[in-house]
């Protein structure tokens, strides 16, 4: 995929289905508005004035959006090494939660700069380190990672909440204290109309994250054979390439990538771990890698639509169930799943039954 | 026999974006006859066929077939219509027995449930009428690939064809199964079966066909009598220029060099079998070619696999020169001067989604890369390099190799891995599936890094092929070697016992 002059045109193509499934869902959106009695227009357009319409609503977007960047790039990578990773909620859970362990264990007076690097390392470590679990059991012994991440998520969040209702929760609550270092700051201090929304610093680590992913994935050696194994593992073998490695390294980073999503909450919004802070971002990360067909500024792109459409429902829950966002999601989901070329091959491979 | 030409297409034309795929393309075959078409890689032959089952559908142009204009029918009419089409690559279901996968989609069904006792005897009948012997309870995955394509060819009677596309049927078959394929086809023929047959080999085109279409560049360039034309006629007529079938004169006399690769006592495990490669030793030295014969699948895949360090080895050891193959991964291997064409250009030697600059690194990433990064620059102008020298088609880089015909994907191939600083070279399967012009191509190649001084290690399912190139032949028999002897010693007949068992001697 060389990326030189016909980028225009790569991205016309890659970009059709998920525009169509957009299309699909705006009917399918229509006709539960029209079922409910109300004008499809208005209510868009009060969608659209909840989200991008003003400072507040467009900073939620963006928060929404930065947790969903990160484990839909987690996704994304994974399966551009062959790999579906569906342990995208555990690993930003413990992203998270070593991001808190960081900022509560240093002292307050720790300079931002180093507290916040440091926390958002742990983060890096701790997603990389529940990622590296099915990336080596796969290699090592041929461990299906999709069993594998979807059993790990239940371990995972499970210890999480344990470890914190037992030993670190402040009373009548499934938080931990609040952090002494390392709390990063929102938009609002640079820009006031953000005022209130949940927006952070944390939404610039995540912008270097997708630029350094998009260059090793398409510039590097490391990113070559990445590809390599995930088209076709029996050519990269050829090649020289330990498929195994890269198959434990993929999962290793894609972890990492959504660990660091935790960030956004723990050290950008609350200042805590939270018991179940990831509420289903992981999981919702699958779609964003579908959507964004496994390009990291496609997942940009799809995260900023579900964190938008996740904050429309909200705007609109005076005139419609919010709910209706999340039947738009699943209409979205499945349109575009049934095009992107990994599920036709998995469902072609099925039929040839090699 | 009616008048009636059982297919007549006329002035086809399909573009796929720029490229025009069949231009001019036109066909007419009578009922009860076996028809060539054949043509180099990209001149439009599998264009043309899918059309006519109805996988594509024309820009211009009609297609009749029994004088019913049926252009841009779909697959599903044109299987009721007769017209069904045996894939080269198989569409079988390997967990299914022979009889079920034959009946697959037209299950005969008793009281709502398959009823597999019928199946059989259907297959059964069917088997006997057309000659084309198959188990029909085995699995299909315990099948040989000859078997594998008779069961193909009797799925499409099955569903009621009349009108048979075979699409490079033979390019996975020994010579006694291909033999056998002429009879099966002749014997439809006989009971008034219309067969069109797309190859690239000509000596087939002379066995078995009645007549022959040509085309070149997308469009039919030329209409033939098999019994009044030559190979070499035919040749000229694909490529538009004079062919020197058989390659040029042999040079005879050529200093032969150092033992290059050294290969003793090996044994290396199959997938089925423990010992597929079961002790080989053999020393292939420099400035010579060595041609290993045998009927696939009697150890070759898994000897070279072995060599190039994609497969454990039991025991055994191999060297170049003296340095220590199994002791290096594949990348030292390559380092070591080793290259390597491997049989499957499809699964191991093409990423079909990279683009033809991409592909042609492949293997070599590291010698294109500082600190890491890729150098973009090096990787263009050795792609320019690449394509000029070995004329791949179309030119520009960027394209993926999926976009390319066989020939100069197998180009692509052959590219890379001489672009290596290397002084043994494994050549598996290298004119699979490619056209007479690039079989040409790619012999001289093979020959001008022998005569460089290269080590040329060249496995073929085609005896003709390794008659051709090779200065001394192996013949490979359950995974041993039953024979190795001079080329001059060597001729089909005398190779034919050892390629089927009936004869070994020690080597």
């Amino acid at each position: 995929m060389s990326s030189r002059a016909s980028w225009r045109e790569t991205f016309a193509e890659e970009a059709i289905a998920p525009l169509v499934a957009l299309g699909i869902a705006l009917v399918v959106g229509d006709l539960l508005i029209l079922a409910y009695g109300q004008a499809p227009g208005d209510v868009w357009r009060t969608l659209v004035e909840g989200t991008w319409g003003n400072a507040y609503g467009f900073g939620q977007v963006l928060y929404k959006a930065t947790t969903l960047t990160c484990t839909g790039l987690a996704v994304a990578l994974s399966l551009r090494a062959g790999l579906f990773n569906i342990g995208a909620e555990g690993q930003l859970a413990m992203g998270g939660l070593a991001a808190a362990l960081v900022g509560l264990a240093l002292p307050a007076s720790t300079p931002l700069a180093i507290a916040a690097a440091l926390a958002t390392f742990a983060a890096l470590v701790g997603g990389g380190a529940v990622g590296a679990v099915p990336g080596w059991l796969k290699s090592r012994f041929g461990a299906h990672e999709v069993i594998v991440t979807i059993m790990l998520n239940f371990i995972v969040l499970a210890l999480l909440n344990w470890f914190v209702s037992a030993r670190l929760h402040v009373p009548e609550t499934l938080h931990t204290p609040s952090i002494r270092a390392g709390a990063l700051p929102r938009i609002a201090e640079w820009f006031s109309a953000f005022h209130g929304s949940a927006a952070n610093a944390s939404l610039f680590l995540v912008a270097v994250a997708v630029a350094v992913v998009s260059w090793a994935l398409f510039r590097t050696r490391a990113g070559y054979e990445l590809r390599a194994v995930g088209l076709q593992p029996d050519a990269a073998e050829y090649a020289g390439v330990k498929v195994g490695r890269v198959w434990t390294r993929a999962m290793i980073v894609g972890g990492a990538l959504a660990g660091l999503g935790g960030i956004n909450f723990v050290l950008g919004y609350k200042g805590y771990y939270e018991d179940g802070f990831s509420g289903g971002a992981g999981f919702l990360g699958i779609a964003v890698a579908l959507v964004g067909r496994n390009h990291p500024v496609g997942v940009v792109l799809a995260a900023l639509f579900f964190a938008t459409l996740s904050q429309g429902g909200l705007a609109i829950n005076a005139t419609v169930p919010k709910q209706m966002v999340e039947v738009l999601q699943g209409v979205v989901i499945l349109a575009v799943a049934a095009s992107v070329p990994e599920v036709r091959r998995i469902l072609r491979q099925s039929v040839r039954g090699r | 026999m009616s008048t009636m030409p059982a297919v007549r297409i006329t002035a086809v034309e399909k573009r796929f974006g720029a490229v025009r795929a069949n231009q001019g393309a036109a066909l007419e075959v009578m009922p009860g006859e076996i028809h060539a078409l054949v043509g180099e890689n990209g001149a439009g032959k599998s264009t043309l066929m899918k059309i006519l089952s109805g996988m594509l559908r024309p820009d211009a142009g009609t297609i009749e077939v029994g004088g019913r204009d049926v252009t841009g029918w779909s697959t599903a009419q044109a299987i009721a219509a007769g017209v069904g089409m045996v894939h080269q690559h198989f569409m079988l279901v390997p967990t299914l027995t022979v009889a079920e996968n034959v009946v697959l989609g037209r299950e005969p069904v008793s009281v709502g449930t398959f009823d597999g006792a019928r199946a059989r005897l259907e297959v059964e009948e069917l088997s006997a009428q057309s000659g084309l012997v198959v188990p029909a309870d085995r699995l299909v995955a315990d099948l040989s690939v000859g078997e594998a394509q008779r069961v193909e060819i009797l799925k499409t009677l099955y569903r009621g064809a009349r009108i048979l596309l075979l699409d490079e049927p033979t390019a996975v078959l020994s010579p006694p199964e291909v033999a056998e394929l002429w009879k099966v086809l002749r014997r439809l023929r006989d009971g008034g079966a219309t067969i069109i047959l797309i190859t690239h080999k000509l000596d087939e085109v002379m066995a078995v066909t009645d007549r022959i279409t040509v085309m070149r560049q997308g469009a039919t360039v030329e209409r033939m009598a098999t019994r009044s034309t030559t190979p070499e006629g035919i040749a000229k007529a694909m490529v538009g220029r004079d062919i020197a079938l058989g390659g040029g004169p042999r040079t005879e006399t050529r200093a032969v060099g150092a033992p290059a690769l050294i290969v003793r006592d090996l044994a290396v495990a199959g997938a089925r079998v423990a010992r597929a490669v079961d002790g080989i030793s053999f020393e292939l030295r420099a400035g010579e070619i060595l041609g290993i014969a045998g009927v696939e699948g009697n150890g070759q895949t898994e000897l070279l696999d072995a060599i190039a360090g994609l497969r454990r080895t039991s025991s055994g050891s191999i060297r170049i020169g003296d340095r220590d193959l199994l002791a290096l991964d594949v990348r030292g291997r390559g380092l070591a001067g080793l290259s390597h064409i491997p049989e499957d250009r499809h699964k191991r030697g093409l990423i079909l989604d990279y683009s033809i600059a991409d592909n042609l690194i492949l293997g070599q990433q590291h010698a294109f890369t500082r600190n890491g990064v890729l150098d973009r620059a090096a990787i263009d102008a050795h792609a320019a390099d690449r394509i000029a020298a070995f004329d791949i088609r179309p030119t520009d880089a960027t394209l993926p190799a999926r976009a390319l015909s066989g020939g100069n994907q197998q180009k692509i191939v052959i590219a890379r891995e001489m672009a290596r600083d290397f002084s043994v070279l494994l050549a598996a399967q290298p004119t699979r599936g490619v056209d007479v012009g690039a079989i040409e191509f790619i012999h001289a190649q093979l020959r001008a890094a022998r005569d460089a001084g290269k080590a040329v290690l060249l496995v073929s399912a085609e005896l003709r092929e390794v008659l051709e190139l090779s200065d001394r032949v192996a013949v490979m028999y359950g995974g041993r070697i039953v024979t190795i002897r001079e080329r001059h010693a060597c001729s089909e007949e005398i190779l034919g016992p050892f390629m089927t068992g009936a004869a070994r001697e020690a080597a």
